[in-house]
């Protein structure tokens, strides 16, 4: 089933007597079972206001799409979304819906926020097949329930977006990225920490293997330039950093951290855990493998044995793993959550989609 | 302004209701002389006042546990309240209602620099947050004009705003957790020390939901380095008109203030005699302030120089010392105190697209007229949050309600060009019935399927947020 408007979205909604997998272009790997319910039939630009730095768009337009009609103007999204088509080994095109289903959210994360932040309006139609609208097209709007961020990240279970509204960022004339070769775990979240406490507006702070410890800045340039000058000093103690100062291939480590690249095609499970970016090394070390650092520390991507529970030796560390490529019956995707937590989780679901018929979230 | 009538089988239960609480909380933590309880019958909307059944000041969480399960037992409502500086009505209580304050839960219980987070007792105030940790190099962002004597609480009810939002957003961008009290009693830790949600975002509904889901005791928030510097330039325009150009220009330039603020004429006369701050004259003008050291500083204000002179302005005045930034700044900061010192007035809060700005001013300007109430406009230009001023004399009879009703129609007018009610100060009781004007049934009622989850009776600050009318079955009204 492939709706073309909202109205027989909610007709589909209505009619359905059995779950339904709702689907953007499939690439980041929802769980769960049903009829297809595919979203590539709601798409295109509703609104784009480059001055006012704010986008309006169909949930179902790739994301591609959406980058190329920014990056005409100059604009992008701030939370610089990953594609996870290669890490699941799928070739669709990701969707801007599923981005924001996922609450996909890249290296910058740090200091631009995740798409949650950057989420200003909802629509979408829940599990009743009831059209409901949430926040709208302006930065600051405060005015009811912040149903927009229940939607970010909620995996399609509470409903189908329709149309997503986002606040946007321009693209800075000048970039550069320090790489810090050879540094232990504990030793390159120090050198993260250092450069994400200090004024310098870091917009992202990573630890790939085999390349080193990586931290950006962006800006106008001379302003890029002064404080690179400034981070070599203060970031000294922690060896001589090599500056990258050519976009595209600074790009292109970035999109290694953000894409877990150095997990592509290898053999094995993959865990996103996200913790205080100061328990990063003692979840590298007890996981034992090889890690990508993103988040100053605080997201770790792992590489772990196929069919096994990277959550056991993580007890006691505050935080949360998914599994995002493997599978195991024994060992759930998603979080456990505490009871009380779980109870509200389950109310809201409840509330927005009384017959379970959006299973892929769950 | 139209409150529920209070529950009479509650109002004869006060003695037993006060002694139950008295059991659980320490003796100076239950008020209810009627004399003490005046403090707590408004918050900073007090043209609307009423005294609640009773008072409670608890000192911690398991405090805030044990009075909210004998309130839920009992079947009474509970009003949050932080600082009881809501300009919208968010703490103002009802007649049947106890107010939960969390004033005196003010401690810092954990500054961690190399993760960049700071926890805190919710009743701490804004600035005392930055004030913990500014020695070190470090502050909070959100910054709301009354951050003096505000409350995290608050803030976190209202997902409070603030002047330099443009750069560093608003609470609910700088919130990472939260201890959560449920109406039942019940203590839930909702996200942490870490980034994002394991599961559905429920610290991003708590948010702003204005102290109708939980009563908030302690937050995780996000801590920032302090830039090296920062300075404001000041641009006037010969038109309001002028200045929404200028900047719509600066934003697409590409470069990000952290504050661009906005006021018309008759703001600027009224500060430039309240507080004599030397602005020029004229219809417009914008203080825009930008961060960095003194060398990255000159470069933003250089470009921001070059796109503000296409636009013929009246006058830039460039800050080159802390002195002149303070001058810069002191017409803003004192903006709703002059206006104060004039007259009354209400503040209004709607926020619209930032291109429908000169489309706005020009309308707010007809139904001024048309009213018979001067209206003055100081904002945050930027986000397109307005803070329309509406002057009017409360002794005078009938002004409130005219004001309020010119109130509606600027409101009303915010929506209509594509933008809401409330950019920062929330709906509480004075946007409640506009409610409808933003959103449609089943907008209203998927908002309030949330509450039906958190808060099953409807016993926490009921009857705000919701038109009346919309919340009447839910509340057993």
């Amino acid at each position: 089933m492939r709706p073309t408007t909202e109205d027989e979205l909610a007709g589909i909604i209505r009619a359905a007597t059995g779950p339904l997998r709702i689907t953007g272009g499939g690439t980041r790997g929802l769980l769960g079972e049903g009829e297809p319910l595919e979203t590539g039939g709601l798409t295109g630009i509703v609104l784009y206001e480059p001055a006012a730095l704010t986008l309006v768009v169909r949930a179902g337009t790739p994301l591609a799409e959406v980058e190329a009609a920014l990056a005409a103007e100059g604009q992008r999204l701030p939370f610089e979304p990953g594609d996870m088509g290669a890490l699941l080994g799928r070739n669709g095109a990701s969707t801007i819906g599923g981005v924001v289903a996922t609450n996909a959210s890249g290296p910058r994360r740090v200091q631009a926020g995740a798409c949650r932040d950057a989420l200003i309006g909802v629509r979408f139609v829940d599990g009743r097949g009831t059209l409901i609208r949430n926040g709208g097209r302006v930065m600051k709007n405060v005015t009811g329930y912040d149903l927009v961020k229940l939607l970010a990240g909620s995996r399609g279970s509470l409903g189908v977006l329709t149309e997503v509204a986002f606040k946007l960022q321009p693209i800075p004339p000048a970039s550069a990225t320090l790489i810090l070769p050879g540094l232990s775990p504990a030793r390159a979240v120090a050198a993260m920490s250092a450069a994400l406490g200090s004024p310098y507006d870091v917009t992202g702070a990573a630890h790939l293997p085999g390349i080193g410890t990586l931290i950006r800045l962006e800006g106008l340039a001379a302003s890029v330039g002064y404080r690179v000058g400034r981070l070599l000093v203060a970031l000294a103690p922690y060896g001589q950093a090599v500056v990258e100062r050519d976009a595209d291939a600074a790009a292109a480590l970035w999109r290694q951290v953000r894409d877990a690249a150095p997990f592509h095609g290898r053999a094995g499970d993959v865990w996103r855990i996200s913790v205080r970016p100061s328990d990063g090394p003692e979840v590298a070390a007890r996981l034992g493998g090889e890690v990508v650092m993103d988040w100053g520390g605080g997201l770790i991507w792992a590489l772990y044995p196929a069919g096994m529970d990277a959550r056991a030796p993580l007890a006691g560390i505050a935080g949360h793993a998914t599994r995002v490529r493997g599978g195991s019956r024994d060992v759930p995707a998603l979080p456990p959550e505490p009871a009380a937590v779980a109870a509200l989780t389950a109310g809201l679901r409840a509330q927005f989609d009384p017959r379970a018929i959006f299973a892929s979230g769950r | 302004m139209q409150m529920p009538a209070p529950d009479a089988r509650i109002l004869g239960r006060k003695p037993a209701i006060v002694a139950r609480l008295r059991e659980v909380l320490p003796a100076d933590a239950v008020i209810d002389d009627p004399v003490e309880l005046r403090a707590y019958e408004c918050d900073a909307l007090s043209a609307y006042r009423c005294s609640p059944l009773a008072a409670i000041l608890p000192r911690s969480t398991a405090e805030v546990a044990a009075a909210l399960k004998i309130c839920a037992a009992e079947g009474v409502k509970v009003v949050p309240r932080g600082s009881g500086t809501s300009l919208a009505g968010g703490a103002m209580p009802s007649q049947d209602s106890v107010v939960l304050g969390v004033a005196r839960m003010n401690r810092v219980l954990e500054v961690d620099h190399a993760d960049r987070i700071m926890k805190v007792e919710a009743g701490r105030t804004n600035l005392s947050v930055t004030g913990a940790i500014e020695q070190d190099g470090f502050f909070y962002a959100p910054d709301p004009s009354s951050q003096l004597a505000c409350a995290i609480a608050g803030n976190i009810a209202m997902n409070s705003g603030g002047a330099h939002c443009l750069k560093y957003g608003v609470t609910t961008n700088n919130l990472l957790g939260v201890t959560l009290v449920t109406m039942a009693g019940e203590v839930l830790q909702i996200g942490g020390a870490h980034l994002d949600a394991p599961g559905l975002d429920l610290l991003g509904v708590i948010c702003g939901s204005e102290g109708q889901l939980g009563v908030v005791t302690e937050a995780t928030l996000r801590i920032l380095a302090r830039p090296e510097g920062a300075r404001p330039v000041l641009i006037g325009f010969e038109s309001s008109e002028v200045a929404g150009a200028c900047v719509a220009d600066i934003i697409r330039a590409g470069v990000l203030p952290v504050a661009i603020e906005f006021m018309d004429r008759p703001c600027i006369r009224a500060t430039e005699a309240f507080a004599h701050p030397g602005y020029p004259d004229c219809e417009a003008l914008l203080i825009i302030e930008v961060e960095g050291a003194p060398a990255e500083i000159d470069e933003q204000l250089a470009l921001i120089r070059t796109i503000a002179g296409r636009h013929s302005p009246v006058e830039i005045r460039e800050s080159r010392s802390e002195e002149e930034s303070r001058r810069i700044w002191l017409g803003r900061k004192s903006a709703f105190g002059a206006m104060g010192q004039i007259n009354d007035y209400m503040c209004l809060d709607g926020t619209i697209p930032v291109s429908a700005l000169p489309q706005v001013l020009r309308r707010i300007g007809e139904l001024s007229a048309q009213y018979g109430l001067e209206v003055a406009n100081v904002f945050h230009a930027g986000d397109g949050n307005m803070h329309p001023l509406i002057l009017y004399n409360a002794n005078a009879p009938g002004q409130l309600d005219l004001c309020e009703r010119l109130g509606a129609e600027i409101l009303t007018l915010c929506v209509e060009v594509g933008g809401c009610l409330t950019g920062e100060h929330g709906v509480g009781i004075e946007k409640r019935d506009l409610m409808g004007v933003q959103f449609g049934a089943a907008d209203l009622d998927a908002q309030m399927r949330v509450k039906d989850v958190f808060d099953p009776a409807w016993l926490l600050n009921p009857a705000k947020v919701f038109p009346l009318a919309a919340s009447a079955a839910r509340r057993g009204a």
